[in-house]
């Protein structure tokens, strides 16, 4: 009895060494531990045997059958692990291949610009005014104050659609719907598509964009209108790019002014960028004339207001180093995809 | 304006190197476009004296000539021009000497030219006598005599041997500045001079406008003047000078004008030239012979009359056409171009000089008219002070005596009915300030008015300014702060934020597109933007119908061409244009959608007098992995980010723009949202495009309007769902969208969702029969469905499917 339980434990380690899988660690558990197995058979034997025979049999039987469980338990874990690693090896994978995935689509540099700005402005207060592309003479030249006589009125300047109506040539004409509709305070920016008949080329399109801006309240100085527009400036450019405010004319505002950033490039020293002056030309702006103000019947002496008008299509190109303005227009993904 | 340094110190010093000259005034106002060094690039030239010309011995076309050039041994240079003789005073680059260039038909060397010594033909040339152009001076500016030869210099200031930039005096520069419409004032000598002194504090100097002498006969013995449209013309002031002799003008003048910009021509001419630019004021000179009956009558012309001007060109006039006439015909175009008849001539012996004002507005519109614009239209168009007109006869007539051109005669005539009184404006300190956002006194203002030449009287707050009249800019208070301000300079005003806050940022419209952007691009859809004119054609070249909506165009009445003479109406035309330019250049596959606004010549709603403008939206891809399914995915997505709860499509034959069999209409409702599609093959050989392209168009407005983008929350199910799935045989032409209405009619309420989940033709399937499979999810929301009452449910769905659309159940 003992002996064959020897031989069982024996037989049972040279085959569990042998159990090339889970599989067959499981087919020897039964065959030994089973209902019909070979350990459950002498355990069942036992009854033959005298109380006192069971008594240490019986032990011994425990104790080999605690023994193949601990056997057939490290082989299994040994086993799983060797299938593991098996599988492992199996699955390995090029992680240098390409990863596969939903292309997103981009957006155009223009949105981009403009988003960009919009974000800015909208952050301290400024809603988004839009306009139509098609305005009427009085919203884009009489109520800002535009000369009867000025030349951008003329046909080689401006598009028109009736001697009333044109392609708006600058998105200040939404300043004029505005200030017609409504009263202070207003803090606005205006993005939108404006028309000139300037045939395309690397620096001209008869189509750009343009950001208008417009701020009306009590108490709005000039001082102010530096601020923002230095803020503005350093936020497209860089915070440590100086700007510069020189005198100008526009007939919607007075004073009026341009804004000049240092060159983002050359950092001031002067490069091509700049064409060796160190500083950039941005925006226009001024302080809004008093004729514009009054189409909406604001008290001038209460309300004083600025106003700036940006080049989309100019702060791109600038931005990015682009040297043709067509290649906006020409929607070639390989352009789209370079900016986010 | 182009303002030569060394002139303007006639005016008023500049004591400060010219950059920071330049600085100063761009930071009070005068912009810069550009420096123009002129002795840049010269080195080794000098004046020369030609002391014999002999014949070449071996070339005809060439002479040699001795050249003192301040040396002991003159220099021998062989050249071929022949524009000089002995005694005349040349420019000579000496061997090594470098000019800018181009040398005489010669293409111009960027790096310039550098004359060596050499052998010409088998003699020995030392160097090269120069043209004005060789030493870089554009040709228009060169004096009309040398403009084809070498450059005579017949002033006596030259001396053999001088170094030619310094005998030229050209060492200063040439400012560009950009005048600004608002300050006409500026484009004069006079005008810059004044914002210099300003600007930098210096003292203006008025030039010399009294003649030493002059010949005991009047100049109203000679001539009388009528204004006849003294509304047209303000002024008209003119002298005679009589003893008229034709020469060069000196050196000094011509320089004064060259670096300027324009050309000497002679003595009277630059005189006249020299004084517009000094004042900003045109003069016109008439040959008094042709005066007749000694009258000058400033009048309009009348429609249909006939002029011959200087230029030898026939003009036909309009009643709009102010003209000076003598007592019997015309003989000038008022402030724009003179007569033929009365030009100056080589034996012009009394001239009378005309110095006018005429409205800007007159001039404007004849200018127009005659499609004529010349130096002087242009000048009183932007406004010229009426003021200045006597001082710039007396100018010219000074600068005729000073040159020993003629001799002036005693007084002018002078019509001036109704002399231009200085602005005055009353501008409150405070007031500046508070504008500008500084806090400077009324005495500091005071100081920079006074510098500008505005007069000031203080009463407490109160400045009350009289503006020069050349300074047509000032009228209000707003105006005077523009002053203070730049004066005060724009660069020491403080940086501040305005005060107070207020709600801002995008409206739900603007989030609306934004989402919807947003959305195609994670649907993988990169933005486009296309021109908004496009040419009549583009909706024939898509196949839109006749009559269609999308053919209400707005027209240019000035397009660039007949490509960009309409309004966009749609979308689509733009997109296939550029889903053809990417295809062109070998781009495997592309998403592209365009957001942007459409034209229809309809009255706008709110806007009766402008057309009707909105926002479309086109959708446009190709690849290989593109179908129409892999559109209507994104087409689905997007509706449904976009709010639209229960779109349809249907099957739609008819719309040309796309395959007959492959375009669904996208309805919801009653309301139509567009259509997509394959592209109709014809529309894409029209953009040059020979693969399948699929696109979409959607009416934005109309999305905006039916979408619905709230959220309602539904609490999680709490009973378990029954499933069901089967397949059936139908027709080919059955729909799935009609099986799946049929689906849910019958099903009823307890019906959850319903889903295909494949479509399957080949084997085992009849020909002109497809299977299609549905999941069918019931669940009742209060308790846990039975089998029973499933099954029967879905046994009616199968046997409507069977009644409705002979379709037959699949072993599954």
């Amino acid at each position: 009895m003992t002996e064959k339980l020897k031989t069982i434990l024996e037989q049972a380690g040279e085959e569990l060494a042998k159990a090339g899988s889970l599989a067959d660690a499981e087919a020897l558990r039964v065959k030994l531990l089973g209902k019909k197995g070979q350990l459950t058979e002498i355990l069942r034997s036992m009854k033959d045997y005298s109380p006192e025979e069971r008594k240490t049999l019986g032990q011994a039987a425990n104790e080999a059958r605690a023994k193949i469980e601990t056997m057939i338990a490290e082989r299994t874990a040994e086993l799983k692990k060797l299938a593991q690693e098996a599988r492992f090896k199996a699955e390995t994978l090029d992680v240098t291949e390409p990863g596969v995935s939903a292309v997103p689509g981009y957006k155009h540099l223009i949105s981009l610009v403009i988003d960009d700005t919009i974000d800015f402005f909208s952050s301290m207060g400024y809603t988004i005014a839009e306009g139509p592309e098609i305005d009427t003479v009085h919203n884009n030249f009489d109520a800002l104050n535009a000369d009867p006589n000025h030349p951008s009125r003329d046909m080689t300047d401006t598009f028109y659609i009736t001697d009333k109506v044109l392609l708006r040539t600058q998105t200040s004409d939404v300043q004029a719907r505005v200030i017609a509709a409504q009263q202070p305070p207003i803090r606005l920016i205006s993005p939108g598509r404006v028309f000139r008949c300037d045939t395309p080329d690397a620096t001209h399109s008869p189509m750009f964009h343009q950001i208008e801006g417009l701020v009306v309240d009590e108490g709005i100085t000039m001082a102010d209108l530096k601020g923002v527009l230095d803020k503005y400036a350093k936020h497209l450019f860089g915070s440590h790019l100086a700007t510069k405010f020189r005198p100008h004319h526009f007939p919607f505002t007075e004073p009026s002014a341009e804004m000049d950033v240092e060159c983002f490039k050359c950092g001031g020293k002067g490069c091509n960028i700049c064409k060796g002056s160190g500083w950039i030309e941005i925006l226009g702006c001024g302080m809004v004339h008093p004729n514009v103000l009054k189409f909406g019947d604001y008290d001038t002496e209460k309300y004083t207001g600025f106003a700036f008008g940006i080049g989309v299509e100019r702060i791109a190109m600038l931005k990015y180093g682009i040297d043709d303005m067509r290649l906006l227009y020409e929607n070639d993904i390989r352009f789209i995809s370079q900016f986010r | 304006m182009l303002v030569p340094i060394k002139w303007l110190r006639e005016y008023t010093d500049v004591n400060v190197p010219v950059d920071k000259w330049v600085d100063g005034m761009v930071l009070s106002g005068t912009n810069l476009e550009s420096v123009e060094y002129w002795h840049k690039g010269i080195s080794g030239v000098v004046v020369g004296q030609i002391l014999s010309i002999e014949p070449h011995p071996n070339a005809g076309k060439l002479v040699v000539c001795q050249v003192n050039v301040g040396q002991e041994e003159p220099v021998q240079i062989v050249t071929g021009a022949d524009n000089m003789k002995e005694g005349d005073k040349v420019v000579v680059a000496l061997d090594g000497a470098h000019i800018p260039g181009p040398l005489h038909g010669k293409p111009k060397n960027p790096d310039g030219e550098i004359i060596r010594a050499g052998e010409l033909r088998g003699v020995v040339s030392n160097g090269m006598m120069c043209g004005c152009q060789e030493l870089g001076f554009p040709d228009k500016i060169v004096p009309v005599r040398d403009k084809d030869g070498l450059w005579i210099l017949d002033d006596e200031c030259f001396v053999p041997g001088t170094d030619i930039v310094e005998a030229l005096g050209i060492e200063e520069p040439t400012v560009d500045f950009e005048i600004t419409p608002n300050r006409p004032d500026c484009l004069a000598m006079l005008g810059v001079a004044r914002e210099s002194a300003a600007t930098f504090g210096t003292k203006l100097r008025y030039p010399e406008t009294v003649c030493a002498k002059v010949a005991p006969e009047e100049s109203k013995d000679y001539i009388q003047v009528e204004i006849r449209k003294p509304e047209l013309c303000p002024r008209y002031c003119c002298r005679v000078i009589k003893d008229i002799k034709i020469a060069q003008s000196p050196w000094w003048m011509q320089r004064s004008l060259m670096l300027a910009g324009m050309r000497p021509i002679n003595n009277i001419v630059d005189i006249t030239n020299y004084v517009m630019l000094e004042y900003g004021q045109p003069l016109h000179a008439f040959d008094i012979r042709t005066v007749r009956g000694g009258k000058i009558i400033v009048d309009t012309a009348k429609n249909g009359d006939k002029f011959t001007t200087l230029d030898g060109v026939e003009r036909e006039l309009s009643d709009s056409i102010l003209m000076i006439n003598d007592a019997e015909r015309p003989i000038a175009i008022a402030g724009i171009m003179g007569g033929l008849d009365s030009e100056i001539e080589a034996d012009t012996n009394m001239v009378l000089v005309e110095s006018a004002n005429f409205s800007g507005d007159c001039i404007r519109a004849g200018s127009r008219k005659l499609n004529h614009r010349t130096e002087a239209s242009g000048r009183f168009e932007k406004g010229i002070d009426p003021n200045l007109a006597k001082d710039a006869c007396d100018r010219f007539c000074y600068l005729v005596e000073l040159l020993g051109a003629g001799t002036v005669l005693t007084g002018d005539v002078d019509c001036y009915p109704e002399p231009a009184k200085p602005a005055v404006t009353r501008v409150r300190a405070s007031r500046i300030n508070k504008v500008i956002g500084i806090d400077i006194p009324v005495q500091q203002m005071v100081s920079y008015l006074n510098a500008l030449e505005i007069k000031t009287e203080v009463d407490g707050d109160v400045i009350t300014c009289t503006a020069p009249t050349v300074r047509q800019d000032l009228h209000i208070e707003e105006d005077y702060v523009e002053e203070v301000a730049r004066m005060y300079g724009y660069d020491k005003i403080p940086v501040t934020l305005p005060k107070g806050s207020i709600a801002g940022g995008l409206t739900a419209e603007q989030k609306y597109r934004v989402m919807v952007k947003d959305t195609l691009r994670a649907l993988g859809f990169s933005e486009i933007m296309t021109y908004s004119f496009v040419s009549p054609k583009a909706v024939d070249k898509v196949n839109e119908r006749e009559n269609s909506y999308f053919r209400q165009f707005v027209k240019l009445i000035n397009p660039l061409g007949e490509d960009t003479s309409v309004m966009r109406t749609m979308l689509l035309p733009g997109m296939m244009e550029v889903l053809g330019t990417n295809m062109s250049r070998n781009i495997p596959a592309v998403r592209f959608f365009e957001l942007g606004n459409t034209f229809i010549d309809v009255p706008d709603r709110k806007e009766p007098e402008l057309p009707t403008e909105k926002y479309s939206l086109c959708l446009g891809l190709f690849g290989e992995k593109e179908n129409f399914y892999t559109l209507k995915g994104a087409v689905e997505q997007l509706l449904r980010a976009a709010g639209i709860r229960e779109p349809e499509y249907r099957a739609e034959k008819f719309d040309k723009r796309f395959h007959p069999g492959r375009c669904a209409a996208i309805e919801c409702g009653i309301y139509s949202l567009g259509a997509m599609g394959q592209v109709h093959p014809e529309v894409c050989a029209a953009y040059g495009i020979d693969q399948p392209v699929y696109a979409a168009e959607i009416d934005f407005e109309m999305l905006k309007e039916l979408a619905d983008i709230s959220v309602r929350y539904t609490p999680l199910p709490k009973f378990p769902a029954m499933s069901r799935d089967f397949a059936m045989v139908v027709k080919e032409e059955i729909e799935v969208g009609k099986l799946e209405e049929l689906i849910k009619k019958t099903a009823g309420d307890l019906l959850e969702s319903v889903t295909l989940f494949d479509v399957y033709r080949g084997a085992n399937i009849p020909e002109g029969s497809k299977s299609v499979a549905f999941n069918l999810s019931y669940r009742a929301a209060d308790r846990t469905l039975k089998e029973a009452e499933v099954s029967e449910i879905n046994t009616g769905v199968l046997k409507a499917l069977k009644d409705r659309f002979d379709a037959v159940l699949r072993e599954m």
